[in-house]
């Protein structure tokens, strides 16, 4: 075991695990942040997205140890108030079924828009394309990603 | 800046009321108001009036709407209560909804499944919100000492016309509560409903949009262990393991056997999630090799033999098929399938001496009950059920396996557990879809009537293979449906369409292949089995004729079927959980490559109460229908499914998604039910769209892995 500290959502933490432990569980299980969740553990599936200095990553496979005084934002930390242009466009295109792999969704179109404020469809296709839906949500995601470019 | 040691003492405050545990639906606009103050829902309700089961009301007019089936994706948390508001009259801005736990006493069928939620819940909903309504305009009525029928309602409140006064519903919960409840009320007139046809948004948006602890995985006890379980290949039992490299991972408090399962507990997830790997555990079989090779062979003996049993017999279909002129043969077959929701299995129980405390995702709180209580031999009054959102469910969540052995191993360590499945868990751990493969025979007269038609469906732990009187039945004049199982040790369940998610796309493809021989177009070939289905019907019918020929002519309307030249178009039609979905199929060749451009469907479902929750229904059973039907495969070999994660067991992307245009009947009958009737007809239609294209029929499922198409790519895309 070993100490770590993390910069998550504008906030210094210190936690004690092995150094293998990734920063999903790290969240999940040590700080509480369960926003970011669990599905395939190995990069397939985009629940546990964050972001890492900006970008979108899959938290599941990020081992605690390589994040040094990196900054990690989560769903919970998106906004203050839930009030995020995605998260905004989320509300109003009503884009959810069961929901669970949303916050997933929605950090991974944060973070394209972050770094193409106009994206085209094909671009968002692209970006979108690493999160699974098992629900099928795709449609309201691609109107959604497309909404928030416009806000 | 501030730092801050890991603390987790509070995260997931489940609001506790006197009832229990709830969880709570946030109304978005509510929290942002800066005016009102936001108050919690156990302060709402300390205040509150309760009208009945589903209904609360306090006096500054906040009205408590209780949600009692699980939520899992189909929007049954905003669409019920939207039917206690609209005959409420309630001002939808102030409806708080809470998700209620297992309540006997005050609900009923508190299951997801069978599509049946809606149907068997409309009548009763609307009861709820309009008794309330009545006593409050009763109250209204002698406060003001006017005629009850003087008086209407609107967003909450009670209007008197004549005079112009108006008061909140609110102000009369007090008077109101104390008068006797009618024994009978008059319902709305469909025509005046305002929330019910409206999109009205998930009550859980800012919840899920902001990462707040809603779902079984999100569920945290002060006290609580976490374990994960190593369940037996099928067909095999544990011989023996050695868990002492397990035991030295740290993190990890204990490794325990209970059956075939062999448990690692400890404090966080990850720690068993290596420990898991680190078991070495060796199987001995009970049973000959679950493998995909051997169920091939099964699936040949089945059909060939002579142990089906009839399910539907019309006519002669001996004597039928000896007078053919025209004999079409054709098997189809389908691969188990995972349900895979993206919220994977887990649980949390609590045994305390002779009660136990439950709180987790299940589609059917009341089998969790029953199954813990047997387990333990207590009485089911004993355990209680809390319903946290459900990740999806797709019918795995139906089973409880997964809530027995977090209880088991709650009275074995004497602990709070959470049972955690990783992915590959989830999908080695069974209740698949199961394998099927079906054999059609249709026999044609000289002009090209289907004179006699024969099905025998055989399965792996499938029950009936069979919908022995769906459509065609009724319209053949010598009908012989047959169903023959194999039971193994492959566990199965309900899958999305139990059945017919595989049968319709089976029973579509192979009437169009008997159009094409009695050299018909596909819509008209339906539509005339339909007519004589209507005129001289052959023994009993199941379905609705006039409703299924409604989808069929929307669809054809809509899809501009047979237009076009050159785009290739698919049919089918589904009849499936009370509902009747038709679907057109565009595909066009590009560089000699088809691909699925679009897809048009149309849909009987009765009223409408949510379009939003509605399209998503449509879309997400389509693009599950599609996606399944093109990727899905769980193939065995040693008693466990070869693929076991994402990266081999391949789910429909974004980019693989077509076009596609929802249309609805509008008949105003009473809602009959859509998280499972869009799904059947899918597979049918793009499997009659390509062949149109290529000439090429696809026989069986996953459709990427024929060998038909092993020079040609069968692509999906958005126009
Ligand atoms: S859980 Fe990380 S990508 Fe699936
Ligand atoms: S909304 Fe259920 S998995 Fe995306």
């Amino acid at each position: 075991m070993a100490n770590f500290n993390l910069k998550i959502n504008g906030r210094q933490f210190q936690v004690d695990v092995e150094e293998d432990t990734p920063l999903l569980w790290v969240l999940r299980d040590h700080l509480g942040l369960v926003g970011t969740k669990y599905s395939c553990g190995i990069a397939q599936c985009g629940a546990c997205t964050v972001h890492i200095n900006g970008e979108a990553r899959n938290s599941c496979v990020t081992p605690v140890s390589s994040l040094e005084s990196d900054e990690v934002i989560t769903i919970e930390g998106l906004s203050e108030d839930g009030k995020h242009p995605v998260q905004q466009a989320w509300e109003e295109v009503d884009v959810a079924q069961c929901g669970y792999c949303q916050a997933g969704q929605i950090m991974t179109a944060a973070a394209l828009l972050k770094s193409n404020s106009q994206p085209s469809m094909a671009e968002i296709e692209d970006a979108m394309n690493r999160n699974l839906c098992r629900c099928g949500t795709y449609h309201k995601i691609r109107e959604a990603v497309a909404l928030a470019a416009k806000k | 800046m501030a730092s801050f040691k890991t603390n987790r003492r509070d995260f997931l405050k489940m609001a506790a009321t006197a009832g229990g545990g709830l969880f709570i639906g946030f109304q978005w606009f509510s929290c942002d108001s800066p005016k009102m103050k936001v108050l919690s829902n156990e302060e709402i309700l300390a205040s509150a009036k309760q009208f009945n089961a589903f209904l609360s009301i306090t006096p500054e007019g906040d009205v408590v709407i209780y949600s009692p089936n699980p939520e899992l994706g189909q929007n049954i948390k905003t669409s019920f209560p939207m039917v206690v508001a609209e005959e409420l009259d309630a001002d939808w801005e102030r409806v708080r909804v809470v998700q209620a736990n297992l309540d006997l006493d005050n609900f009923e069928r508190q299951v997801t499944g069978g599509s049946g939620a809606m149907p068997h819940s409309w009548e009763r909903l609307r009861r709820a919100g309009a008794t309330a309504k009545y006593l409050l305009v009763s109250a209204a009525a002698d406060q003001w000492d006017v005629s009850y029928d003087s008086l209407s309602t609107e967003k909450g409140q009670v209007v008197h016309a004549a005079s112009g006064r108006k008061i909140n519903y609110g102000e009369l919960v007090n008077a109101a509560s104390q008068l006797e409840a009618p024994e009978d009320v008059r319902l709305k007139d469909p025509k005046d409903f305002k929330i019910i046809g409206t999109p009205v948004k998930n009550v859980d948006n800012k919840a899920m949009f902001t990462g707040q602890a809603l779902f079984g995985l999100d569920f945290y006890r002060e006290g609580m262990v976490h374990a994960m379980i190593q369940r037996p290949p099928f067909g095999m039992k544990v011989k023996s393991f050695d868990d002492s490299e397990a035991r030295n991972i740290k993190g990890v408090s204990d490794v325990i056997q209970f059956g075939e399962n062999v448990a690692v507990v400890g404090t966080s997830t990850w720690p068993l999630m290596k420990a898991k790997k680190a078991l070495n555990i060796a199987y001995e079989p009970i049973s000959e090799e679950e493998s995909t090779v051997n169920h091939d062979r099964i699936f040949r003996d089945l059909l060939d033999g002579d142990q089906a049993e009839i399910m539907r017999q019309d006519g002669n279909v001996d004597r039928a098929f000896q007078g053919a002129a025209q004999i079409v043969t054709s098997e189809y077959q389908c691969p188990f399938l995972s349900h895979s929701p993206m919220e994977p299995m887990n649980f949390f129980a609590h045994v305390k001496g002779d009660k136990v405390e439950l709180v987790g995702p299940t589609q059917t709180p009341e089998r969790a009950r029953n199954e813990a209580a047997k387990l333990l031999g207590i009485e089911p009054e004993n355990v209680s059920v809390e319903i946290t959102r459900l990740g999806g469910g797709f019918g795995r969540r139906l089973r409880a396996d997964f809530v027995v052995e977090a209880v088991e191993l709650s009275r074995i360590l004497n602990k709070p557990v959470k049972v955690t499945w990783s992915r590959e868990d989830d999908m080695t751990g069974g209740a698949y879809r199961p394998a099927v493969r079906y054999r059609f025979q249709a026999a044609l007269d000289a002009s090209g009537n289907m004179i006699g038609y024969k099905l025998r469906g055989a399965g792996i732990n499938a029950g009936n293979t069979t919908r022995q009187d769906n459509f065609p039945s009724g319209a053949v004049d010598n009908l012989l449906i047959e169903s023959v199982e194999h039971k193994s040790h492959v566990t199965t369940n309900a899958w999305r369409a139990p059945i017919t998610n595989f049968l319709a796309y089976a029973e579509q493809s192979f009437l169009d292949e008997v159009a094409e021989v009695a050299k018909k177009d596909p819509v008209k070939f339906r539509l005339d089995l339909l007519a004589r289905a209507k005129t001289e019907p052959v023994g009993e019918i199941h379905y609705d004729i006039d409703r299924m020929k409604g989808v069929i002519e929307l669809a054809a309307e809509k899809s501009e079927w047979g237009r076009d030249s050159l785009v290739k178009q698919g049919f089918s039609v589904y009849f499936s959980h009370r509902s009747y979905v038709a679907q057109v199929a565009n595909v066009v060749m590009e560089n000699n490559q088809p691909v699925l451009k679009k897809i048009i469907a149309a849909t009987d479902c009765g009223i409408v109460v949510n379009p939003t929750g509605a399209n998503h229904q449509v879309r997400g059973g389509i693009v599950d229908g599609m996606g399944h039907a093109m990727f899905g495969n769980l193939t065995f070999q040693n008693g466990s499914p070869k693929q076991k994660n994402f990266d081999t067991y391949r789910l429909i992307r974004m980019k693989e998604v077509p076009e596609i245009d929802v249309h609805y009947i509008d008949n105003g009958i009473d809602p009959t039910g859509l998280g499972e009737p869009a799904l059947p007809p899918t597979g049918g239609a793009i499997a009659n769209a390509i062949y149109n294209a290529t000439g090429r029929r696809l026989r069986s499922q996953p459709f990427i892995e024929q060998k038909e198409f092993s020079d040609m790519e069968i692509k999906m895309e958005r126009v």
